[in-house]
């Protein structure tokens, strides 16, 4: 079931230092969907997002990867401590042709979208909050105006309502330029407001093991939805082991 | 009232004390002439006439300039070495184990010693101080690039290569502003070795510099005449590293001071 420009993972295999992290792994997002890597924290998730992304050469299996532009928002934000906030942005856009001043320029205006206006686009991280850290590295992510992104629990250091407005954000921007998304969350609302679909990562060595579809347009996902979806979602029972020491609502 | 005054002394700024530290090795000095003599310890004032003989007789200013071109060519040599190679060994664990031990044979050597070889192999000539100051100097500056470089942390790396950034902004944007966290106060070093070098050099090949003078000087048992020259060392170190090291520094540690205005 191949499709043109669909992000297609199989037989994924990894190890580190001989301790296997990842089995069996079959992915397929087909171009311009979001898929939730979902999973308890340890069972190999960031790996997974890396070999999703080519960051990291799996040791079995094979990616088909047809994009030109990938992004990452990591776990750590990972901002360069000697450039500033618009710097940062600026420097994903440096394997780019663009001059300078427009690379700056750019930053600027992806600053201002994640909320981050011109004193604090002046400053060094070690001035910023965690969140807004957070946002310097989604906005760095969004101005190289990806065709794949990948988030690693991107929304994580933020508070609800910041968080749901660069999900939002992410979501708006995704849909119009038929962006590819993988996000790697522990947050099963965060997945039910994003992802097309979703598949959980469980087990020494992680494999998948359950996967989930969430039909309705993610515009229409209201609160009530999102709300009665993570209520369903959580009552399937291999979930519900996968997620038993963690799982709170 | 006196203790008012005391912490605004406390608090008078940086170049307040240092004006003090400096008084008193002046009167430290004025001590020692008074209790040991002219011959042993000429006074400030006798030095710094002597000085002013010197630079009347126009020994001075050829002698500045042929030691600053030894100790700084020297300098530049090691510089440019010392961190191409110890930026390759920083990324290549062959090199660096290849390099690191000869590294550390250069640095046991004493100074003096590359002195005598090297006015042995270059005789007379500038080159044999040249050379002398960048074998001396050069496995300083290497250490402290292999250092930098080697610590340059893996996740902003990770992050350049997911943004598939070109070689230069790499190296530019990523390794550059960690590694001169470690190059710059080794290169402070590395230049205050350089002046010592050179001198040592000059006072042995005799080619002129003020190692010349000093060798003069002794020659002549003009004590106040030595002390003249050793301040003239002395003074060329200190403007050489404000001038530019301090500059350089300044330039780039801004982001950890936090001032805002740097620009991408």
């Amino acid at each position: 079931m191949s499709q043109e420009g669909a992000l297609t993972a199989s037989g994924i295999g990894h190890g580190f230092a001989g301790a296997r992290v990842l089995d069996d792994i079959e992915i397929w997002v087909p171009k311009g969907n979001v898929l939730a890597i979902l999973g308890p924290s340890g069972r190999g998730k960031t790996t997974l997002l890396h070999i999703l992304g080519g960051l990291l050469v799996p040791d079995a299996g094979r990616v088909e990867r047809p994009f030109e532009r990938p992004a990452f928002v990591f776990q750590d934000p990972l901002l360069l401590p000697w450039r500033t906030a618009r710097g940062n942005v600026a420097f994903g856009l440096a394997g780019t042709r663009l001059a300078r001043a427009d690379r700056l320029a750019r930053a600027r205006s992806m600053l201002v979208k994640v909320g981050l206006g011109h004193s604090e686009a002046g400053l060094y991280p070690h001035q910023l909050s965690g969140g807004m850290k957070k946002r310097v590295a989604l906005a760095r992510a969004l101005a190289v105006e990806p065709d794949l992104l990948l988030l690693d629990e991107a929304f994580s250091a933020l508070d609800v309502g910041l968080s749901r407005e660069m999900q939002q954000l992410v979501r708006l921007d995704a849909q119009e330029r038929g962006v590819t998304v993988v996000l790697v969350t522990h947050d099963l609302s965060e997945a039910v407001r994003l992802a097309d679909q979703a598949v959980v990562l469980s087990g020494r060595p992680g494999r998948i093991v359950a996967r989930l579809a969430i039909e309705r347009p993610a515009r229409l996902r209201d609160d009530a939805f999102v709300e009665a979806e993570i209520r369903r979602i959580a009552a399937i029972e291999t979930i519900r082991d996968a997620f038993r020491p963690t799982l709170s609502i | 009232m006196a203790n008012n005054a005391w912490r605004r002394l406390v608090g008078g700024g940086e170049r307040l004390w240092a004006a003090l530290g400096l008084a008193i090795v002046v009167t430290l000095w004025e001590i020692g002439h008074r209790a040991y003599g002219d011959f042993v310890l000429p006074s400030p004032l006798s030095t710094l006439t002597a000085l002013g003989h010197v630079a009347a007789s126009g020994d001075l200013w050829p002698a500045v300039v042929t030691t600053a071109r030894d100790a700084l060519s020297g300098f530049l040599a090691a510089t440019l070495t010392g961190s191409l190679l110890g930026g390759i060994a920083g990324r290549s664990m062959p090199v660096r184990s290849m390099l690191q031990p000869m590294a550390t044979m250069l640095i046991g050597v004493p100074a003096i010693a590359w002195v005598v070889l090297s006015l042995l192999w270059f005789g007379g000539s500038g080159l044999a101080a040249t050379f002398s100051v960048a074998v001396a100097v050069g496995p300083v500056v290497f250490a402290a690039a292999t250092q930098g470089t080697r610590t340059v942390d893996g996740g902003l790396r990770t992050m350049a290569r997911a943004f598939r950034v070109p070689l230069g902004a790499m190296i530019a944007d990523v390794y550059l502003p960690h590694v001169l966290s470690y190059l710059l106060p080794a290169l402070g070093t590395a230049l205050a070795m350089s002046w010592k070098v050179a001198v040592m050099a000059e006072l042995l090949s005799g080619a002129g510099g003020i190692g010349d003078g000093l060798a003069a000087a002794r020659a002549e048992v003009d004590t106040a005449k030595t002390m003249a020259w050793v301040i003239v060392v002395v003074a060329l170190l200190l403007v050489v590293d404000r001038l530019v090291i301090e500059p350089v520094r300044r330039h780039f540690e801004t982001w950890r001071r936090g001032l805002p205005g740097e620009a991408a």
